[in-house]
C-alpha cells in the first residue's frame, strides 16, 4: 500500500446498529439511529413503537442491537420512555440514558400527547423522531409530516397533500423543553454533536432528524445522502436549535440558497407537480426560511 | 394497626406497604383518593416512588409498561373510561408478562355519563391476560394488593384489584393495616430474571410470526392455569403472618345448600342478610362469592355447587346479547361436570342503583318457585 | 473498529425452548443481506484517499476499516450504492453482481 496515513474518522468508531438486519438498500433510518447511538454509546435503551424499526432490527427471537430495545404501542414512545427512565431511576441506574426513538407518524400524529405530556413534565429522556416524511412502514400513507404535494398512498396524485409539514419543533419549543434540535443524515458529524449535547442536559430533549427514504420517495438508493445535503442547503430542512423555547440558533448558515427544484426531481413522490405547485412550494420555503432568520436574529 | 380507611385508601396503603417504586396515574372519579393519598405518600416521603403524573390512562399503563420492564414495581389505579382507554395496554402488560398491579374503581361506562358503579369496566377486560381480583372489603382491599404482587411477579402476570365505586371506594371501614418490616418480610424486592439494560442488550416484544407467536401465549396461559394454586399458596402464607386467609371464593352455608347464590363485591356481602333470612323459613340458601373471577376458579366452582339443585347468578353487569359475564363463568364450568342443573341469570344494579336485601328476596323467590329458568335473563329492580 | 460479533442464531423448535417474555435470544447475523444485492461496490484501493466516508455513509455497516483502509463485507453489502455515490475521488464502482 500506500504511505502510512490513517483512516479519517470524523465520528466514533463503535457500531452498535447491527450488520443483517432489514432496513431497505439507502435507509436514512439506519443511517439515523447509527449516528444517535455512536453520540450515546452502549450504556443506552430504546422504546421503539411501531415505526420502520419495530421490524429493521429483526424477528423475534433475534435483534440486530447491541443495545436494549423496548418495542412498544405506536401512541406511547414518550410515555413508554418516561416509565423505562423511572424505573432504572427507582433501582438505582441513574447512568442509562433512555431515548424514545420513533418516526414522524408516531411523532407527529398518534404519539404527539404522549410526547407533550413527557415535554410538559421535562421527563429525562432523548426523543428522537427520525422523519421520513410518510408512515412508510405500513406502506407510505401520508403523515402530518408529509410535506405540501407530495404524492403518497393516501395523497395520490388526483388529490394531494394540500396542508403543509406540521412544524413539530415550533410546538416542542412551545413546551419550554432544555434543547430542540434539527438534524440530517448527511451531516453525521453534527448528529453526532447534538445528540452529545442533548445528553448533557437534564429534562426533555428533542431531536428531529431528517431520514431519506428511497422506498417511499420513489428516488434511487444512492442518492440518499445527496438528498439529504439538498434538503438543508435549499433551506427546506434547515439545520437549527433550540434552549429552553427562546434561544433560536442556526447551526448551519446558509450561504447560497439553492431552488428546491433539483431537490424535487429527485424523487418520484414529487414527479407530477406543475411549475405551479413547485413556485407555490418554493415560496412556502422561502417564508419559513425568512421566519426561522428572523427568530435567530432575535436573541 | 388498625385505622378506619376508605376503600380507595386501602389500595393507597396496599401499593405503599407493598414499595410500589413506580406509580403513573391519571385522575378519575371515583379513583382520584387513590392517587392523591399515593402522591401525598410520596411528596412526604412514606413511600419512596416517582409518581408520574401522566396526561392520560393510557399513557399510564404505558410508563407502567416502561418501568416494570426497567425491573421497578409499578401500581396504578383507575376505572371505567379510563380502564377502557387503557385497553391496548392491557394487552401490552400481560403479553410483555409484567407483574404490574392495577387497582379499578368498578364504575359503569358511559354514555350517559355516570359515576356509579357496575362491573362491566372490568369484566370487558377479561379476555386480556389479566388476574382479576374481586374484592368486596376494605380489609380485603389492602390484603389483596400485597398478595397480587407477590402472585403476579411469581408468574409474571399482571393483576387487577377490583372495587364498587362508592359502595366501598367511598366506605369507611375499620381496616387492620399490616407492619411493614412484616410485609418486607413477605413480599420481597422485585427481581425479575430479564428487564430492560445495556448490561444484557435485547430487544423485546419484537416483531413475532405465525412460526412463534403461539407458543408464547401456550406459555401465559400455561402460567395463567398455576395462579390458582398459588393464590392459595401465598394466601397461607399471609394467613400465618398476618392472620387472615383470602383465597379464590368466599363460601357462606354453599355445603348444604339447596339453592346457591353466586355473587360478587359488595353485593355478595349483602347476600348474606338474605341468606340467613331464607335459612330462618326453612330455605337451604347458600352464597358463594366469586373473589378470583381469572384465572376462572372451575373446580371451586363445581365442588361448590356439586350438592346444589339449582344455581343464581346475580350479575352487575351484562355482556349485550347474551346475560351476565359471571354467569356465562359459572355455566361453562360446570357444563359437563356432573348433572346439569338449572342456572338462573339475574342482573341487578347497573350503573350503581342499589342492590338490597330485597334484591335477593326477590332472586331466591323466584328461582324457589321455578324449575328452570324461563327467560335469558332475570331483571331485577328495573322500572317495568 | 469494533470488536467483531459472533452470528448467534436462536432456533426454537419446543415450547421449552421459547422465553417467557417476548425477547430476544440471538443477533441478525445470520441474515446474510448480500443477497439482496444487484449491484456490488468495488474499491480501487491504490486511488483511496482515506478520507472515511464510504464508511460513513454505509447504511448497513458493511464497509469495515482494516489496517486504515475500507474494506466491502459482501457478506451483509446490500448494494445501496451511496458509497459510490460519495467517494469524492470517485475511487469505488458499483458493477453487475455475479451470481
Amino acid at each position: 500500500m500506500k504511505k502510512e496515513k490513517k483512516m479519517t474518522m470524523t465520528i466514533p468508531a463503535e457500531e452498535l446498529v447491527g450488520a443483517g438486519n432489514l432496513a431497505c438498500q439507502g435507509c436514512g433510518a439506519n443511517l439515523a439511529l447509527r449516528y444517535v447511538l455512536k453520540a450515546l454509546g452502549q450504556r443506552t435503551v430504546l422504546c421503539i413503537p411501531a415505526c420502520c424499526w419495530a421490524v429493521i432490527d429483526g424477528p423475534f427471537p433475534h435483534s440486530c442491537m447491541s443495545v436494549p430495545i423496548y418495542h412498544c404501542a405506536f401512541e406511547t414512545a414518550a410515555s413508554t420512555a418516561t416509565g423505562v427512565k423511572a424505573g432504572l431511576e427507582m433501582i438505582g441506574d441513574k447512568e442509562t440514558t433512555v431515548v424514545a426513538w420513533a418516526g414522524d407518524g408516531g411523532t407527529f400524529d398518534i404519539g404527539l400527547q404522549a410526547l407533550s405530556g413527557a415535554a410538559e413534565r421535562n421527563d429525562d429522556i432523548i426523543y428522537v423522531c427520525y422523519d421520513n416524511e410518510a408512515y412508510m412502514n405500513t406502506g407510505i400513507q401520508r403523515s402530518s409530516a408529509t410535506p405540501t404535494g407530495a404524492w403518497t398512498t393516501t395523497t395520490p396524485v388526483k388529490f394531494p397533500k394540500d396542508r403543509p409539514k406540521k412544524d413539530i419543533d415550533a410546538i416542542m419549543a412551545a413546551h419550554r423543553i432544555p434543547y430542540v434540535a434539527t438534524a440530517s443524515t448527511s451531516y453525521p458529524e453534527d448528529v453526532v454533536k447534538k445528540t452529545r449535547k442533548a445528553k448533557s442536559f437534564k429534562g426533555t430533549k428533542f431531536i428531529h432528524i431528517y431520514a431519506p427514504c428511497p422506498t417511499g420517495w420513489k428516488s434511487r438508493p444512492e442518492d440518499a445522502v445527496k438528498l439529504g445535503r439538498m434538503v438543508v442547503q435549499n433551506c427546506v430542512f434547515p439545520l437549527y436549535e433550540i434552549e429552553n423555547g427562546e434561544k433560536y440558533t442556526l447551526t448551519m448558515k446558509i450561504k447560497d440558497k439553492k431552488p428546491i427544484d433539483d431537490y424535487l426531481k429527485l424523487q418520484g413522490r414529487f414527479r407530477h407537480l406543475k411549475p405551479e405547485q413547485i413556485r407555490a412550494m418554493q415560496e412556502e420555503v422561502d417564508q419559513n426560511w425568512a421566519r426561522l432568520l428572523k427568530k435567530c436574529e432575535a436573541v | 394497626m388498625k385505622k378506619v380507611i376508605m376503600g380507595n385508601h386501602a389500595l393507597s396503603y396496599g401499593a405503599m406497604l407493598s414499595r410500589s417504586q413506580v406509580i403513573a396515574a391519571y385522575p378519575i372519579t371515583p379513583q382520584t383518593q387513590v392517587v392523591e393519598l399515593l402522591s401525598e405518600m410520596c411528596a412526604d416521603g412514606t413511600l419512596d416512588a416517582k409518581f408520574i403524573k401522566v396526561e392520560s390512562e393510557h399513557s399510564a399503563m404505558a410508563a407502567c409498561i416502561g418501568a416494570s420492564a426497567a425491573g421497578a414495581r409499578a401500581f396504578t389505579a383507575t376505572s371505567a373510561q379510563g380502564l377502557a382507554l387503557m385497553h391496548e395496554m392491557l394487552h401490552w402488560a400481560s403479553g410483555g408478562r409484567l407483574p404490574v398491579v392495577l387497582g379499578n374503581i368498578n364504575r359503569a361506562m358511559a354514555p350517559g355519563w355516570t359515576i356509579w358503579t357496575d362491573q362491566n369496566d372490568s369484566l370487558s377486560e377479561r379476555d386480556t391476560g389479566w388476574i382479576q381480583f374481586y374484592c368486596a372489603s376494605n380489609q380485603e382491599v389492602i390484603d389483596t394488593v400485597i398478595q397480587a404482587f407477590k402472585v403476579s411477579e411469581a408468574l409474571a402476570i399482571p393483576s387487577m384489584v377490583v372495587l364498587d365505586a362508592f359502595a366501598l371506594s367511598h366506605t369507611y371501614e375499620v381496616v387492620d393495616i399490616p407492619d411493614q418490616a412484616e410485609v418486607d418480610a413477605f413480599l420481597p424486592p422485585f427481581k425479575p430474571p430479564f428487564r430492560v439494560t445495556p448490561d444484557d442488550p435485547r430487544a423485546f416484544g419484537g416483531l413475532t410470526s405465525p412460526e412463534h407467536y403461539m407458543e408464547l401465549r401456550y406459555k401465559l396461559q400455561k402460567d395463567m392455569e398455576k395462579v390458582p394454586e398459588m393464590i392459595d399458596r401465598t394466601g397461607r402464607e399471609y394467613e400465618k403472618r398476618f392472620g387472615r386467609y383470602l383465597g379464590l371464593v368466599d363460601d357462606y352455608l354453599c355445603e348444604d345448600a339447596d339453592i346457591i347464590l353466586v355473587t360478587s363485591g359488595t353485593a355478595g356481602y349483602t347476600a348474606h342478610v338474605a341468606v340467613d333470612e331464607m335459612r330462618e323459613h326453612g330455605y337451604k340458601v347458600g352464597n358463594l362469592r366469586i373473589k378470583v373471577f381469572r384465572p376462572t376458579p372451575f373446580e371451586i366452582i363445581r365442588r361448590l355447587t356439586k350438592n346444589a339443585k339449582k344455581i343464581a347468578v346475580v350479575d352487575r353487569n351484562i355482556s349485550y346479547g347474551h346475560h351476565g359475564m359471571f354467569a356465562q363463568e359459572v355455566k361453562s364450568a360446570i357444563y359437563g361436570h356432573g348433572e346439569c342443573k338449572p342456572v338462573f341469570a339475574f342482573i341487578a344494579g347497573l350503573g350503581g342503583r342499589d342492590i338490597t336485601p330485597d334484591s335477593f328476596r326477590e332472586v331466591v323467590d323466584h328461582t324457589i318457585s321455578h324449575d328452570r329458568p324461563e327467560e335469558e335473563i332475570g331483571w331485577i329492580g328495573v322500572k317495568r | 473498529m469494533s470488536k467483531k460479533k459472533e452470528i448467534k442464531k436462536a432456533v426454537l423448535q419446543t415450547v421449552e425452548d421459547f422465553p417467557t417474555m417476548p425477547m430476544s435470544l440471538g443477533n441478525m447475523l445470520w441474515n446474510k443481506t448480500g443477497s439482496w444485492r444487484n449491484i456490488r461496490p468495488e474499491i480501487k484501493l491504490e486511488d483511496c484517499i482515506q478520507c472515511g466516508i464510504c464508511w460513513k455513509f454505509c447504511p448497513d455497516m458493511s464497509i469495515e476499516i482494516e489496517n486504515e483502509w475500507p474494506v466491502v463485507n459482501y457478506d451483509y453489502c446490500k448494494g445501496c450504492g451511496i458509497c459510490a455515490e460519495e467517494c469524492p475521488v470517485k475511487c469505488i464502482v458499483m458493477v453487475e453482481e455475479r451470481k
